[in-house]
């Protein structure tokens, strides 16, 4: 591992974030507007509710949870097709970078692009809707590193699509998280879900993740077993999609896939 | 003979075509190797291995007595590519890309080797500015600095010149020829340019349908075919059936 290169790598990304204002404003602007719908809705569903009258702010609390996760995803899967945009995959892979450099520089430079976003909207939180998401505690730390492993761990497997598949794998990336969405039961209990569909959900470190937030703020019990769930699902996942992306790395230099992006 | 990049029986299969099929050759240490052929004749497919872009589906690159395979990244840190069908980050200004690209190879003294290249491919002026609102040719002397900030020992060159104007295109030329003798590198030149090719290379392959068809000097090759120049041998080589040599 060579830090000078990952910095590179890093700096690249920065450099493209700083330099651009409207860059800045799209990272802060979507998850601020967010976290602000979501606000007013948890705020009707808390007066309305049976289920939320005792705990305001769940639903906004999982929604800016949600929105971490998506940013963190959508965040990887951005670095690498900012590549592919720009004309620039050549030099990246002609440049003497280990996979696992290019993919740790990015796992970094994706968390800082998903914080730029989400530290406005949750300091809009308070003022806005008194309500905070370091209600959480100290679990709140575990549930953000499950969902940071879990965005990545989906954002280095779209990548990996794109090298396999080159940009016509793009429209994938959009729509990974929507399409995992409904099993993550965000902002429901598993129960709602039909039988089948709860199976399928609880392969997923999602469930457990949102389930555990939901048991914190209502319930104000913690159940560690699920957060260590989360934890364990996502080393699996993370695992898999790591071997995939060098599995697909291998892939593209024999079809040519890395030849056709660049050009 | 001391050889800095050997290739030898390279091969590339696709599901549906061989591009390129079983060729040889070495590039010496100082020398300038030429590499012609029409489109499609495999030129792109065999940079593309040297550069470790594709995998080989048979045979050996060398290139500083190492195999590619069991040692991509010493090698990537020791060679680097122009073409002007790849660019640099666009939103990026000059400066950037090129601070990028010297962490990305791990240059020590970067600050240094950034103002010897600006110096001497007259960048001076254009550090500060966006690479994207460059004219082709100075966006192409920003690749040629990008090409060699990690001082690469070997340089491959895919139509370093295509697109230029005259007086551009003569400027990378001398610079080229003037940077490989101080340094001593070896390049491989891929160009349709056959006065470029005569001027730079003292020796040249031909290829076409993923072989070497002909090789030797370019006056050798005029001489042997029989025309005034390097673009009629081209052309008599492109248009006839490989296997009648």
């Amino acid at each position: 591992m060579n830090l000078t290169r990952m910095y590179g790598l890093f700096l690249r990304h920065f450099y493209l974030i700083t330099r651009s204002f409207p860059r800045i404003l799209d990272l802060i602007y979507w998850p601020s507007i967010q976290i602000t719908l979501w606000g007013f809705i948890s705020n009707f569903f808390a007066i309305n509710s049976t289920y939320y009258n005792n705990a305001v702010g769940v639903i906004l609390t999982c929604a800016i949870l949600y929105d971490f996760l998506f940013r963190t995803s959508i965040g990887f899967n951005m670095l690498f097709l900012e590549e592919i945009w720009s004309r620039n995959f050549t030099n990246l892979f002609i440049a003497p970078m280990k996979i696992s450099e290019i993919i740790i520089s990015l796992i970094v430079t994706a968390l800082i692009r998903a914080l730029i976003g989400l530290v406005p909207a949750i300091l809009l939180t308070s003022p806005l809707f008194g309500i905070s998401i370091l209600d959480l505690g100290i679990y709140l730390f575990l549930l953000f590193l499950s969902l940071y492993i879990f965005g990545i761990t989906l954002g280095i497997l779209v990548s990996a699509g794109l090298l396999r598949f080159g940009p016509s794998f793009e429209n994938i990336a959009w729509s990974t998280m929507f399409l995992l969405a409904p099993f993550g039961c965000i902002y429901y209990p598993i129960e709602i879900l039909p039988e089948i569909f709860q199976k399928i959900a609880y392969t997923l470190p999602l469930v457990y993740i949102f389930e555990e937030a939901r048991n914190i703020l209502i319930n104000n019990v913690v159940n560690l077993e699920n957060i260590f769930t989360a934890l364990k699902l996502n080393m699996v996942y993370l695992i898999i999609a790591i071997s995939l992306f060098y599995f697909s790395f291998n892939v593209a230099r024999k079809k040519g896939t890395l030849i056709n992006i660049g050009e | 003979m001391n050889y800095l990049v050997e290739v030898k029986n390279l091969k590339k299969n696709y599901s549906s075509k061989e591009a390129v099929r079983g060729i040889s050759f070495n590039i010496q240490e100082e020398q300038i190797l030429g590499l012609l052929g029409p489109n499609g004749s495999g030129k792109t497919t065999t940079i593309g291995m040297l550069l470790g872009l594709l995998k080989p589906s048979a045979g050996e690159i060398k290139i500083d007595k190492m195999n590619f395979e069991t040692n991509r990244i010493d090698i990537l840190s020791k060679i680097n590519f122009i073409s002007p069908y790849i660019e640099l980050p666009k939103k990026l200004t000059v400066k950037q890309n090129l601070t990028v690209y010297g962490k990305l190879y791990n240059i020590k003294s970067l600050k240094e080797r950034i103002e010897y290249l600006t110096e001497k491919l007259r960048l001076d002026e254009l550090l500060n500015r966006v690479t994207g609102e460059l004219s082709s040719g100075q966006k192409n002397r920003v690749s040629l600095a990008k090409a060699l900030v990690n001082k690469p020992k070997v340089l491959f060159l895919d139509e370093p010149t295509a697109s230029l104007d005259p007086e551009i295109g003569d400027f990378v030329r001398s610079f080229l020829e003037t940077y490989k003798k101080e340094n001593k590198i070896s390049i491989l030149l891929a160009s349709h340019n056959m006065n470029e090719v005569t001027r730079l290379c003292k020796s040249i392959l031909m290829m076409k349908d993923g072989v070497i068809i002909d090789k030797g000097s370019p006056s050798d090759l005029i001489k042997k075919h029989g025309r005034k120049n390097l673009e009629e041998v081209f052309l008599k080589l492109s248009r006839n059936n490989h296997e009648s040599y």
